[in-house]
């Protein structure tokens, strides 16, 4: 197979066997979801039910409304039983509405199939996503619409469905393109329609052969969408690792992937805005994969939004082991949680439950400047260098060196012999210099 | 074979190092540029410590605003009264008259004894990176993370932390530049007058229950110390305590009160007030007291029970003969 | 059974296996060819001063993080290597007590002054030896035959001083004079290969130090071979030059740390007052490293190009 990939990154073990080849599964519906009100970047939503009121499976709780945001969803039938702030994955506490399911899961009225693609304008696919509450579900959970909606002066001509799923452990997407693929095809041809481009890839690393036949067959009589084999490295799904490898083009550093022609969407996303076009069905559920050494039986499950961690846990059977470190996402980029009573989010590609044993700590030791980090940097940073301005507080030279570029892939940190935390300082660095950007 | 390497090498270097420093020598007086004499004076007027607190970039910076008209001639606020007037001097204009000087004060006492933790944390001990963790590793969403960022950051050394990780202003050192302010992630340092003595050790926003479950030493919302205050000093808002030192009279009754000790304040500087001499029983004294601790008839000499005085200074301000002295309590 | 506390950390929340420990080890093993060999060929001597300048290193290492309240870090087998390195850049013959000595000095004034691993500027072992030739000149230039074991002199210096090759056989192999472990071709390259597979050398200062030499010599009308495995050089470029704690962090840097290595040491034989150059070429780079890393920032992924 010929596969196309970036400079730099590392190649951690995948882990993925328990899951790759599991079925998605429906999870039972919880007795009590907790719906934060911000489950993306941007503004928050205003809350437009009230305690004691009634609600219905996809009805609109959470109104956004600046653009930059995204509208929430009841993801169950039931009473809003409280509207309170409460922990939410990202660390901090935000405003949540905890919904108190019935068990019927009716459907509200509001939910009716937008149309097929053909009778669609632009407009008109744009605004369904928006309404559908839909935001990259990789992770990073910019709202969708946002992203299709490039200033005019940006020439767009290519479309990227990124299915590289390149952290290890994690196969939610990866059975999505499996069980899917029909609506990733149809999800990535509403977006070449919205956003009027002629050219559209399917990017997957070649540890999913049986995603890359899958999707190949799906898409050979269409001669505009091409599905290409990435090489197995990570972060091959970092979006601008993606675009270099697929189109050889450099994202400017600073830039947006639209600055050279690009818009790039996860699989999970895509499949998402095809069932919103469909059955106009917004994102009130998600396929995560439940996985790691402590969980009993691993799976990947299609869990409603709001439910907690403990619920989405026992469904896998519990814990084996006794767990040492709970992680949304994947090892190499997800969030490690302080406890199991946060809920799952949109961004919530997986949870991944370490046993005590492996989530180690690390004595850190002196640099001993291998150039590991270097070389596996695929920004081409110098992490070794950024994280010792870091620890001594010269961010201007952190700057200049350009800690902003830094993506935050955590490949430097894995690779460092000395376990040299230096992602987080780099992250600290960031920080500092954004916020003495903000004063001046 | 190559002996002398040593020697080589030195030459070597030494000659490089000889080179640049000519070079730099050279280049440094050619490129010179010709700068006001009052930056210079200003910059030794002033503290040297390049501490940014006035929000320019180190001394230098400061002077050369001052003297560019940018910055105000009392902009520092490290060097205070003393250098403002020097620095006026410089520059021929009136120093405006300043206020009392402001310390930093921390507000949490929650160290690692009574504020408990709800993980184990691993990675770079500084408060800022592990507040951008989960939130960090104290349970208590608005305590002290207790990783020293704020002593590493003074400049005066002024901050120190404690055996449970606390962190401990010198007031005596404190000059306010309020780099602790800025650079403690959970905004647990306010700046406040050097003479207020009393301080709502918490800023938790949660209720009462709440706060019990994670920290012995936070406020609960009893409103104890609101009631209790004779000036009506502590507000409440937020869950929580909060007092206007516009109004405080540092008299410590709400510590007195407070049943976790969340408002702290140092005791060994309670004062008592004391009648003179000078005395002539006017009784104002008396009718001011809030604790009904001055006795004495009209005309004559008043007493104050020391028991019961609670030094809020009111009766020393209220005065006229200038009879009254508030002395420290031994 | 989550009675007890996660764990939060930032991500990631896996790393490779490599530790430091890993590395030093695998360096060390990758110079047991060399070693034997030299002790093969130089006796149960060699051997002494092998044995004498590891301890030598290791206790002071010890005793200087006692001392300065550090935590003792011996085990890490940093300090195994500067002895070993040492040692094998010691000529057979030398008093043991001068071969402790040297180690003390390259572990005391080459290393923990600057703060321990990672913050010396230059390679320890080297300072060791540089520090040796100062003080010893006649000592560590004394070589010994390892056919008979009388005085003789290397085929660098036989070349110099009277202009005699040595056939290319004695000098793949080793038997010929030298330092402990610089004489072996054949074992030096033995465990850079090993080095090299397990990616704990970068290839590029070698090849460019190695081929840097091989050019020039020959531009210059001299034997390129002879040149290659005479000497330290191999020694120097697999196991000196590559000290990641002294070389440069990025790739071109390498590139021209390898180059001017190699231009030294070509003029340091072909002009220079003595036969060999390579510790004088790689503590001269060493000491430019810094300058190296500066100048030599990798342009930033996507960093404009044309209108920067
Ligand atoms: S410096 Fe940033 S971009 Fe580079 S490897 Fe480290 S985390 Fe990734
Ligand atoms: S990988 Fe670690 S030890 Fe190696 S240079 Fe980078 S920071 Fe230093």
């Amino acid at each position: 197979m010929k596969t196309v990939t970036f400079k730099g990154g590392v190649h951690p073990p995948h882990v993925k066997h328990a899951t790759e080849h599991k079925k998605i599964e429906r999870a039972q519906l919880p007795p009590k979801v907790y719906i934060p009100l911000q489950q993306h970047i941007g503004a928050p939503c205003k809350p437009v039910v009230g305690v004691g009121d009634e609600v219905k499976t996809g009805q609109k709780i959470g109104e956004a409304e600046s653009f930059v945001s995204a509208p929430v969803h009841a993801s169950v039938s039931g009473k809003v039983v409280s509207i309170e702030t409460l922990p939410h994955p990202v660390g901090a506490n935000v405003l949540t509405v905890v919904i108190e399911s019935d068990g019927k899961d009716e459907l509200s009225e509001d939910i009716k199939p937008g149309g097929d693609l053909e009778s669609l304008t632009p407009e008109d696919i744009k605004k369904i996503i928006r309404e559908a509450g839909i935001v990259g579900m990789g992770g990073a959970a910019f709202p969708t619409q946002v992203k299709l909606s490039p200033p005019p002066d940006k020439k767009i001509d290519t479309i990227i469905i990124n299915g590289a799923e390149c952290e290890p452990y994690l196969t939610a997407d990866h059975r999505v393109m499996l069980e899917h693929s029909e609506d990733i095809l149809f999800g990535l041809k509403a977006i070449m329609k919205a956003v009027g481009v002629e050219k559209g890839y399917v990017g997957i690393e070649n540890n999913k052969p049986d995603a890359i036949k899958k999707m190949q067959e799906l898409v050979k009589d269409e001669n505009n969408i091409e599905v290409v084999a990435l090489h197995t490295k990570y972060p091959q799904g970092g979006e601008k690792q993606l675009i270099y490898a697929i189109t050889g083009r450099e994202v400017p550093s600073g830039g947006l992937p639209m600055e050279v022609g690009v818009i790039v969407q996860n699989v999970g996303t895509t499949a998402m805005i095809a069932k919103a076009i469909k059955t106009g069905m917004p994102l009130i559920e998600r396929v995560l994969t439940v996985t790691g050494s402590a969980i009993a039986e691993p799976k990947n499950l299609l869990v409603r939004i709001g439910t907690p961690f403990r619920e989405v846990i026992q469904q896998c059977g519990g814990f084996k082991q006794t767990p040492g470190k709970v992680i949304m996402g994947g090892p190499m980029m997800g969030l490690a949680q302080a406890s199991i009573d946060v809920p799952v989010v949109k961004g919530t590609s997986g949870i991944l439950v370490l046993s005590k044993d492996e989530a180690k700590q690390y004595q850190e030791r002196p640099c001993i400047k291998c150039a590991r980090c270097v070389d596996a940097c695929p920004v081409y940073l110098l992490p070794t260098r950024l994280s010792h301005f870091a620890q001594h507080g010269m961010w201007d030279e952190a700057e200049d060196y350009n800690a902003l570029d830094c993506i935050e892939c955590g490949s430097c940190s894995f690779v460092c012999p000395s376990k040299i935390p230096l992602v987080q300082r780099i992250r600290l660095a960031k920080s500092q210099i954004l916020d003495r950007r903000k004063k001046k | 074979m190559d002996n002398n390497v040593f020697l080589i090498s030195v030459i070597s270097m030494g000659g490089i190092g000889a080179f640049f420093g000519i070079v730099l020598a050279y280049a440094s007086k050619k490129f010179a540029i010709k700068v006001d004499p009052r930056i210079e004076q200003i910059n030794e007027a002033l503290p040297g410590a390049n501490c940014g607190a006035c929000g320019y970039p180190g001394c230098s910076g400061f002077a050369e605003a001052i003297v560019e008209g940018e910055a105000p001639v009392d902009g520092c606020p490290v060097g205070g009264r003393e250098v403002a007037e020097k620095i006026a001097g410089i520059m021929g204009v009136e120093a405006s008259a300043t206020q009392e000087r402001s310390v930093a004060r921390l507000y949490c006492q929650g160290d690692c004894e009574v504020a408990v933790d709800r993980a184990l944390y691993d990675g770079v001990q500084d408060c800022r990176a592990a507040q951008a963790v989960n939130g960090g590793p104290k349970a208590c969403k608005y305590g002290c993370l207790g990783f020293g960022t704020c002593a590493e950051v003074c400049p005066f050394d002024a901050i120190t932390m404690d055996e449970n990780h606390l962190p401990h202003v010198d007031i005596e050192k404190c000059t306010g530049c309020g780099k602790c302010v800025q650079a403690c992630p959970r905004n647990l340092f306010e700046l406040v007058g050097v003479s207020k003595e009393v301080h709502v050790g918490c800023k938790s926003q949660e209720r009462g229950k709440d706060v019990m479950k994670v920290c012995k030493a936070g406020c609960i919302g009893c409103r104890k110390c609101v009631k209790a205050c004779p000036f009506d000093a502590m507000k409440f808002k937020n869950n929580l305590a909060k007092i206007d030192y516009e109004k405080c009279t540092s008299c410590m009754v709400c510590v007195e009160v407070c049943p976790t000790n969340a408002t702290y304040s140092d005791f060994d500087k309670r004062k008592k007030a004391v009648i003179t001499d000078e005395c002539i029983g006017c009784t104002l004294c008396k009718k001011v007291c809030p604790v009904e601790a001055i006795t004495g008839e009209v005309k004559v000499k008043h007493q104050v029970d020391p028991e019961k005085c609670i030094g809020c200074s009111l009766c020393f301000e209220k005065c006229p003969k200038d009879a009254i002295k508030m002395i420290r309590e031994e | 059974m989550e009675k007890e506390k996660l764990l939060i950390t930032s991500s990631p929340h896996i790393k490779d296996d490599d530790t430091v420990e890993k590395i030093m080890y695998g360096v060390i093993i990758a110079l047991i060819p060399a070693s034997v060999m030299g002790v093969y060929y130089f006796g149960l001597h060699a051997l002494l001063l092998i044995i004498a300048s590891i301890a030598a290193a290791v206790v002071t290492e010890a005793v200087f993080q006692k001392f300065r309240n550090y935590p003792v870090t011996i085990t890490d087998g940093s300090a195994v290597i500067t002895g070993l390195l040492l040692a094998l850049n010691l000529p057979p013959g030398l008093p043991v007590w001068m071969a402790i000595v040297g180690s003390v000095f390259a572990i005391a004034l080459g290393k923990q002054v600057f703060g321990g691993l990672g913050h010396n500027p230059f390679n320890p072992a080297l300072i060791g030896r540089a520090f040796l030739v100062a003080s010893f000149p006649v000592h560590m230039t004394t070589w010994i035959s390892p056919v008979d074991g009388t005085t003789t002199a290397t085929p660098l210096g036989l070349m110099k001083l009277q202009g005699v090759s040595t056939d290319y056989m004695s000098l793949f192999l080793g038997k010929i004079g030298g330092c402990i472990g610089e004489t072996s071709a054949l074992a030096i390259l033995i465990g850079a290969a090993y080095l090299l597979y397990k990616g704990y050398i970068d290839w590029r200062i070698p090849l460019s130090y190695l081929g840097t030499v091989a050019v020039l010599t020959t531009v210059f009308g001299q034997d390129p071979i002879f040149h290659l495995f005479a000497g330290g050089l191999m020694l120097g470029a697999f196991f000196m030059a590559t000290d990641m704690v002294t070389s440069p962090i990025t790739k071109k840097g390498r590139w021209i740390f390898g180059i001017g290595a190699g231009i030294l040491v070509v003029v340091i034989r072909l002009w220079g007052g003595y036969p060999e150059g390579v510790s004088y070429s790689i503590l001269l780079m060493n000491g430019v490293t810094p300058l190296i890393n500066r100048y030599t920032r990798p342009r930033v992924f996507g960093e404009v190009k044309n209108n920067g």
